[in-house]
C-alpha cells in the first residue's frame, strides 16, 4: 500500500496568513486575557485569578463606571440600528431606482465621509456645532429656530446622542453600499413576475425586495454591533479620554483606554484595563453568537 | 557575580580613562522641553560654560509625550544622561524610589528654595529632596485693560467686587464677562477650583491638613469654592458647556471677553496674539484685608542621575541652576514659567512681573490634589475636574460634590478613613 503523500503545499500556502494573523491578532488577544488575571502588588506582577473581574463588577467605584459605559454603548448601538440602518436601506432603495439621475454622484457623496479620519470628523463637527464659531447656530437663526440650538456636545443629556448621530452621518454609506449591492443582485424576472401579479411600487419593495435583502440586513446589524462595541476613536477625538460631560459619553472603549493607559495624574493599570478589554470581548462574543445561532440559522433564504 | 566583575572592570577603565586624559567633562541633560532647545543652547549653556571651564553641557530633549517612557528605558539600560529634568510629584518620586535619582539634601544650594517649592520633588515625609526646583506656574485672572477702562471698572480685590465687575460687564453687553468653557473639564478645576480655592482653605495649611487627614473635603473651606464656582456660569457666555480651551483662549485674545481665568503659562502666547493691553489680578479674597493665597504650582525641576560618572560636575551644574543668575535667564526667556528660588528675580515682561509680584503679597501653595492624593482609584484630580464642571453647571449641589469626592478619597487613602 502506498503511503499517502503529505500535502506540504497546504501548509505552505496557509502559513503566511496564519503566522501574520497569529502574531497580530491571536497572540495579543490571548495575552490580554492572560494579563487580566494578574495584578501588580509592590512592583511585582502577581497572579490573582479572577480578582480583577471581581473588582470590576463588585466594587461600586468600578462597577458604576462599567455599567454606565455599557449602558451608553447600548444607546450608541440603538441609535445606529434605528437611524443608520433604516436610512441606509432607504438610500439604497432610492439609489437603485432606475430613473434616478446623478445616482453615481449621490452614491459617492454619501460614501465619502466613511473614508475620512475620525479625528477630522470629530473636529469638523465640533466646529460646526460650536456655539461660538459654529455654523449650526447661525443656520438655525436664519430659519428663525435659534431657540432650538443648544451646546449639544456640552450637555449631559444630548452629548451621546449627538455623537451617535455624527457617527451615523459618517458611516451611513456602508449599509447603503451593502444593501445597494444586494438590491442590484435581485433578478429582473422576479420583479417582473410580481408586476404581472399586480405587485408594484412600494409593495414590490416590502413584499419582494425586503425579504430578499434580509440576510444583508442581518450582516449589517452584526457589523454595526461589533463596530459600536469596539468604538473609541470618535469619542476620544471629540470629547477626550474623560468622555465628558460627566462621563455621559463614556463607552467601553474610552473606559478601557483610560484605565489601561492612565490619564493625567491617574497612572495606567494594564491589568484592570485588560479585565475591561476581556469583558468587552465577552460581550461582543455573546452578541455575535446570539446572532449566529439565534437569528442567522433561522433566517429564510431564497434561491434565486 | 561574573557580570558584576565585568561591569566593575568596565567602570574602572572608564574612570581611569577620564583621569588619564584630563579632558573636559561632558554633562548630558535629559528633558521633555524640546520647545526650549534654542534657549538652552544659546543662553543657558554658554552662560554656565563661561563660568565653569572644563565642564561641557549637552541638552538632549525628547518629545514630551514620550519622555517618561524613553527616560525609564534609558535609566534601566544605564544610558541616561547625567542630569534629568524632573516631572513634578509621583513620576519623579518613582524614579527616586527606584534609585535612579540622587538625594540632593546635602547640597547647600537647596537652601535657596522654600518648602513649597521643594514639595514636588520630596519623599512624602519630606526627608529627602531629589530635584532642584526650576520653575512654577501661577494662577490668577488676566483681564483686558482696554475693556476695563472703557467700562470704567476697577480691578477687583474682594469677591464682592469681582462679581460686581462681572455683573457690570454683563449689563453693558459688549464683552463676554469671563472666557472659560467646561467642555475640556480641566480648566474648571485648574483655573477654577484650584485658582480661587487656596483663599478658602488657607493654602498650605489646608492642603497639608487634608493630606494628614485632619480636614475633609466635606468641610466648609473645601466646599465653599464650589459654591462660588456655581455663580460663575451666569458670566461665562452662551454655550459655555461646549466651549473648549482653545475657544476660550481665542475669545479672550480676540478681545471678545473681558476676563480670563488663567495660568501664567498663557503669557507668551497671549502677548503674541492680543492687540490690547493686558493686566492681571490675583484670586479675590472673601473680605477686604484677608491674607491672600495663590496657587504657585511647581512644574519643572532638575535632578542628578544616581549612576552618573561625573557627580561633582553634575552638582556644580545643579548648584548653578539654583542660583539667581540661572533664574534670571530662564525667567526672562520663558515669561510665565517663574523661577522658584527665594531671591526675587527681575523680570522684564510687564504681565509676568505683575503676576510674580504676588509672591511678595500672598502665601504660596500648590494645587491641592497633586501631592499624594491622586495616587489611588478613583483619582482625586480627575474627579475634581468633573466636580468643578458639575458645580459650574449646577448639575450637583456643592455639598453633594464634597461628599462624593470625600467618599472617593476615603475609599483608598488611609488617613481619610
Amino acid at each position: 500500500m502506498q503511503k499517502p503523500r503529505i500535502r506540504w503545499h497546504i501548509a505552505v500556502f496557509l502559513a503566511p496568513a496564519v503566522l501574520v494573523y497569529t502574531a497580530v491578532m491571536i497572540f495579543p488577544l490571548f495575552n490580554t486575557l492572560r494579563l487580566s488575571l494578574f495584578s501588580k502588588i509592590d512592583q511585582e506582577r502577581v497572579y490573582v485569578g479572577l480578582q480583577n473581574f471581581q473588582t470590576l463588577f463588585g466594587d461600586p467605584i468600578w462597577s458604576e463606571q462599567f455599567w454606565n459605559a455599557l449602558g451608553n454603548n447600548f444607546w450608541f448601538f440603538l441609535i445606529h440600528m434605528l437611524v443608520q440602518n433604516p436610512i441606509g436601506i432607504a438610500l439604497a432603495a432610492i439609489l437603485s431606482h432606475p430613473r434616478l439621475r446623478f445616482a453615481a454622484l449621490y452614491r459617492s457623496a454619501i460614501v465619502i465621509p466613511t473614508i475620512l479620519s475620525f479625528v477630522i470628523v470629530g473636529f469638523a463637527w465640533k466646529l460646526i456645532l460650536s456655539p461660538i464659531w459654529g455654523i449650526a447656530p447661525s443656520m438655525l437663526d436664519a430659519v428663525g429656530l435659534k431657540s432650538l440650538f443648544a451646546p449639544w456636545l456640552g450637555k449631559e443629556e444630548y452629548a451621546l446622542t449627538t455623537l451617535a448621530l455624527i457617527s451615523v452621518w459618517q458611516f451611513v454609506g456602508i449599509p447603503m453600499m451593502l444593501i445597494y449591492a444586494a438590491l442590484l443582485s435581485i433578478p429582473e424576472e422576479v420583479l417582473e413576475a410580481g408586476e404581472i401579479d399586480g405587485i408594484t411600487g412600494m409593495s414590490a419593495f416590502w413584499k419582494i425586495k425586503l425579504p430578499l435583502i434580509l440576510p444583508s440586513i442581518g450582516i449589517i446589524s452584526i457589523l454595526t454591533f461589533v463596530g459600536n462595541f469596539n468604538a473609541f476613536d470618535l469619542i476620544y477625538a471629540s470629547q477626550g479620554a474623560l468622555a465628558g460631560p460627566d462621563y455621559s459619553t463614556d463607552i467601553l472603549g474610552t473606559f478601557m483606554y483610560r484605565t489601561f493607559f492612565g490619564f493625567q495624574l491617574q497612572l495606567g493599570d494594564p491589568h484592570m484595563g485588560s479585565a475591561i478589554a476581556g469583558a468587552m470581548f465577552a460581550i461582543i462574543l455573546i452578541g455575535v453568537c446570539l446572532y449566529l445561532f439565534g437569528i442567522q440559522t433561522r433566517m429564510r433564504r431564497y434561491q434565486l | 557575580m561574573k557580570r558584576k566583575t565585568i561591569s566593575l572592570l568596565l567602570a574602572s577603565t572608564l574612570l581611569a580613562g577620564t583621569a588619564a586624559t584630563a579632558e573636559d567633562v561632558t554633562l548630558t541633560i535629559e528633558s521633555w522641553r524640546n520647545d526650549d532647545l534654542t534657549l538652552w543652547q544659546d543662553k543657558i549653556i554658554p552662560a554656565f560654560e563661561a563660568q565653569n571651564p572644563g565642564i561641557k553641557v549637552k541638552f538632549t530633549p525628547s518629545a514630551p509625550a514620550e519622555y517618561n517612557a524613553v527616560l525609564n528605558s534609558k535609566l534601566d539600560a544605564g544610558s541616561a544622561g547625567d542630569l534629568i529634568t524632573c516631572r513634578p510629584f509621583d513620576a519623579s518620586l518613582a524614579l527616586f524610589e527606584a534609585g535612579h535619582l540622587a538625594d540632593l539634601d546635602d547640597m547647600e544650594a537647596m537652601g535657596n528654595f522654600s518648602d513649597v517649592a521643594k514639595s514636588a520633588w520630596q519623599t512624602d515625609d519630606g526627608s529627602a529632596s531629589f530635584c532642584v526646583p526650576m520653575a512654577s506656574v501661577i494662577h490668577g485672572f488676566i483681564y483686558n485693560k482696554d475693556a476695563f477702562a472703557e467700562l470704567g471698572l476697577e480691578v477687583p480685590t474682594t469677591e464682592a467686587e469681582f462679581f460686581a465687575a462681572l455683573e457690570a460687564i454683563k449689563a453693558d453687553g459688549t464683552y463676554i464677562p469671563m472666557a472659560m468653557g467646561t467642555n475640556d473639564q480641566w480648566e474648571a478645576a485648574t483655573m477654577g477650583y484650584n485658582n480661587i480655592g487656596p483663599n478658602y482653605w488657607k493654602g498650605e495649611e489646608g492642603r497639608l491638613a487634608l493630606i494628614a487627614g485632619e480636614q475633609k473635603l466635606t468641610d466648609p473651606q473645601w466646599v465653599a469654592p464650589y459654591e462660588t464656582l456655581a455663580k460663575w456660569s451666569d458670566y461665562m457666555g452662551d454655550g459655555y458647556e461646549a466651549q473648549t480651551y482653545p475657544d476660550s483662549q481665542n475669545l479672550f485674545t480676540l478681545g471678545r471677553a473681558a476676563i480670563y481665568p488663567a495660568g501664567s503659562w498663557e503669557i507668551s502666547g497671549f502677548n503674541a496674539l492680543a492687540d490690547f493691553e493686558m493686566g492681571a489680578f490675583k484670586p479675590p479674597v472673601q473680605n477686604a484685608g484677608d491674607t491672600c493665597y495663590i496657587s504657585d504650582h511647581t512644574d519643572i525641576g532638575i535632578g542628578m542621575n544616581a549612576k552618573t560618572a561625573n557627580p561633582d560636575a553634575a552638582k556644580t551644574f545643579l548648584a548653578w541652576v539654583a542660583s539667581p543668575e540661572f533664574a534670571t535667564i530662564f525667567g526672562n526667556a520663558l515669561p510665565g514659567f517663574f523661577p522658584l528660588s527665594s531671591t526675587p528675580v527681575e523680570l522684564e515682561d510687564p504681565l509676568a512681573k505683575e503676576i510674580v509680584g504676588w509672591r511678595g503679597e500672598c502665601e504660596s501653595t500648590i494645587r491641592s490634589t497633586y501631592q499624594i492624593l491622586s495616587r489611588g482609584t478613583p483619582n482625586l484630580e480627575n474627579d475634581t475636574w468633573g466636580a468643578s464642571v458639575a458645580a459650574i453647571k449646577g448639575t450637583s449641589s456643592p455639598a453633594e460634590l464634597g461628599q462624593k469626592l470625600q467618599d472617593g478619597l476615603a475609599s483608598w487613602y488611609a488617613p481619610q478613613q
